[in-house]
């Protein structure tokens, strides 16, 4: 047995690569194509049963239908906004992580920043209908001025899912700042470009690749999300919700799985894009 | 580099902001679950451990810390065994499709989750006709769980070469052997990272599990989310955010004593 596998490297690789590529590539794939031939299916009104009949009317429904293409471009804003919102936040602590902080330092703030990935997730959303509350620190903070708190809804949204994706930009663009050769940047203000000269023309498009990599995470990552936006979303609807919606309360499991090829097809989209950036070597 | 004075003092504040603006919000869970007030009031009313020792006794929580413990394991254990497969053989080997395979293994996680949830909850239910259950939650789990366990296996694989894999073939010891004897005990301490981080995963995720949970199983964050719009339960609810907060640190704290500091960052989901 062992000899036959040590003469035949090609076995070797089919016993290795054979069950993830079966659960991967076979069951995940697989579910993934059934989910898209279950959106050419339709339910019938009456029985509530899933009929299998061939036609494209749940895609009709999804160009016609006004309501979804309002929450598809919602969505789309609010993952840019958390995208951008996040990038910037981002920056500087990684600059300084990585170009100021000593070695000591270094390791200590890239705990800080890993501690509350690994907080739960439900409860940082959670955190945040805490600090949104009527009567919570962010209304107490804003009374004094002649201010509330926005409440829930949009704004709130925003801000929660930026938190929470927050150390999925910050790791990338430290990883590609720590890369990034510091004999690069002196031979840059050697060359008499000023700081500010420095990073727009040699950081940033260095950078470029790890920007992108963290932000298939907060992309990918709001265009999936459900739970934050009802936890401090008021009524705000996104994708997520309509597919979530759609499937549990409608019943309607063709319809959702209509729904749910938009954010794939976006994802698909950002992703073959990236890819050509090279960034998914920074993942 | 040679940043300014006033540049790095700039920066060093910025990132004290962003540390704050992160801490903040967790600091305040931590704080109200010992807040005699039934809501959110800030500043707290009053001190109390009452909240804590109700929410020991609340038979909801335990059951679902239960529940939530198990479907961890056991989709670490598979995600494990798959993740070192496909590790080994994407190190080993060089062949046509290379790239897709390790696009395929970012996938689960890559892919918004609704999708992900949605696509398997219908292949179990409409493709295979299963029913949902734990068993269709660990599954699911494993399949997003892979990535964690195989980032940190290739990355222990690039750093620490082929010569002694080779020197035991050469010496006579067979694949398994060699594997045995030492692929295995070299890759031990990123597995455990690997594995810690998958079961930190799978013991946090709720959008998938809400797709693939069905109506009897309740995981810890199910159980959250359940009981989160219910005033009374805000206490408890409170109490368990606080916990999990706090114990957040184990992981991670684990994680970067059992892998090179280099691997802890890039394995991070």
């Amino acid at each position: 047995m062992t000899d036959i596998l040590h003469r035949h490297p090609r076995l070797r690789l089919a016993g290795l690569l054979g069950p993830p590529m079966l659960w991967l590539g076979v069951a995940y794939l697989g579910a993934l194509a059934a989910l898209f031939i279950t959106s050419l299916w339709t339910v019938n009104t009456f029985t509530g049963s899933i009929q299998r009949e061939w036609n494209l009317d749940n895609f009709r429904d999804l160009l016609t239908l006004e309501v979804y293409r309002a929450i598809t471009v919602r969505t789309l804003l609010i993952a840019v906004a958390v995208t951008v919102i996040d990038a910037l936040l981002a920056f500087p602590i990684a600059l300084f992580m990585a170009k100021v902080a000593t070695r000591r330092w270094q390791k200590i703030l890239v705990i800080a920043v890993l501690t509350p990935l690994w907080a739960s997730y439900l409860v940082k959303a959670y955190a945040w209908r805490a600090m949104f509350s009527g009567t919570g620190p962010i209304a107490w903070m804003a009374e004094p001025l002649g201010l509330g708190t926005p409440g829930y809804g949009l704004a709130a949204t925003v801000v929660t899912l930026a938190y929470l994706w927050l150390p999925y930009m910050i790791l990338p663009l430290y990883a590609g700042l720590e890369r990034l050769p510091n004999s690069l940047l002196e031979a840059s203000s050697d060359l008499g470009a000023g700081g500010a000269t420095t990073l727009r023309r040699v950081v940033l498009p260095i950078l470029m690749p790890a920007v992108v990599a963290g932000s298939i995470f907060t992309f990918s990552l709001t265009l999936g999300d459900y739970i934050a936006v009802k936890i401090v979303g008021g009524g705000t609807q996104m994708l997520g919700n309509a597919v979530y919606d759609t499937f549990l309360t409608g019943n309607n499991m063709p319809f959702a799985a209509a729904l749910s090829t938009i954010p794939v097809l976006i994802m698909l989209v950002y992703l073959s894009a990236a890819r050509r950036s090279g960034a998914l070597e920074n993942l | 580099m040679n940043l300014s004075r006033r540049t790095r003092r700039v920066l060093g504040a910025l990132t004290a902001l962003v540390l704050g603006f992160v801490y903040l919000p967790l600091m305040l869970v931590v704080i109200n679950s010992f807040n005699t007030s039934r809501t959110f009031g800030w500043p707290p009313d009053g001190f109390t451990t009452s909240w804590w020792s109700a929410a020991w006794r609340s038979e909801g929580a335990r059951s679902a810390l239960l529940t939530s413990v198990q479907v961890a394991l056991l989709s670490t254990v598979v995600a494990l065994v798959l993740g070192t497969m496909a590790a080994l053989a994407l190190h080993r080997f060089d062949f046509f499709g290379r790239d897709v395979v390790s696009l395929l293994i970012i996938l689960p996680i890559a892919l918004p989750g609704v999708v992900t949830g949605i696509a398997l909850a219908n292949a179990f239910t409409t493709m295979i006709g299963v029913k949902l259950g734990l068993l269709t939650v660990v599954v699911a789990h494993a399949t997003f769980c892979i990535v964690t366990v195989f980032n940190n296996a290739i990355a222990r694989l690039r750093r620490m070469g082929g010569n002694l894999e080779e020197a035991s073939m050469d010496l006579g010891a067979g694949a398994f052997t060699t594997f045995r004897l030492i692929t295995l005990p070299m890759l031990r301490s990123a597995l455990l990272a690997g594995g810690l981080l998958a079961f930190a995963l799978s013991f946090d995720e709720i959008i998938v599990t809400t797709f693939t949970a069905g109506a009897g199983v309740q995981t810890l964050p199910i159980w959250i989310f359940s009981n989160l719009f219910r005033p009374n339960q805000a206490p408890v609810v409170n109490v368990v955010a606080a916990a999990l907060i706090l114990l957040s640190v184990l992981p991670i704290w684990l994680a970067q004593r059992l892998a090179g500091s280099d691997e802890g960052v890039a394995s991070s989901r």
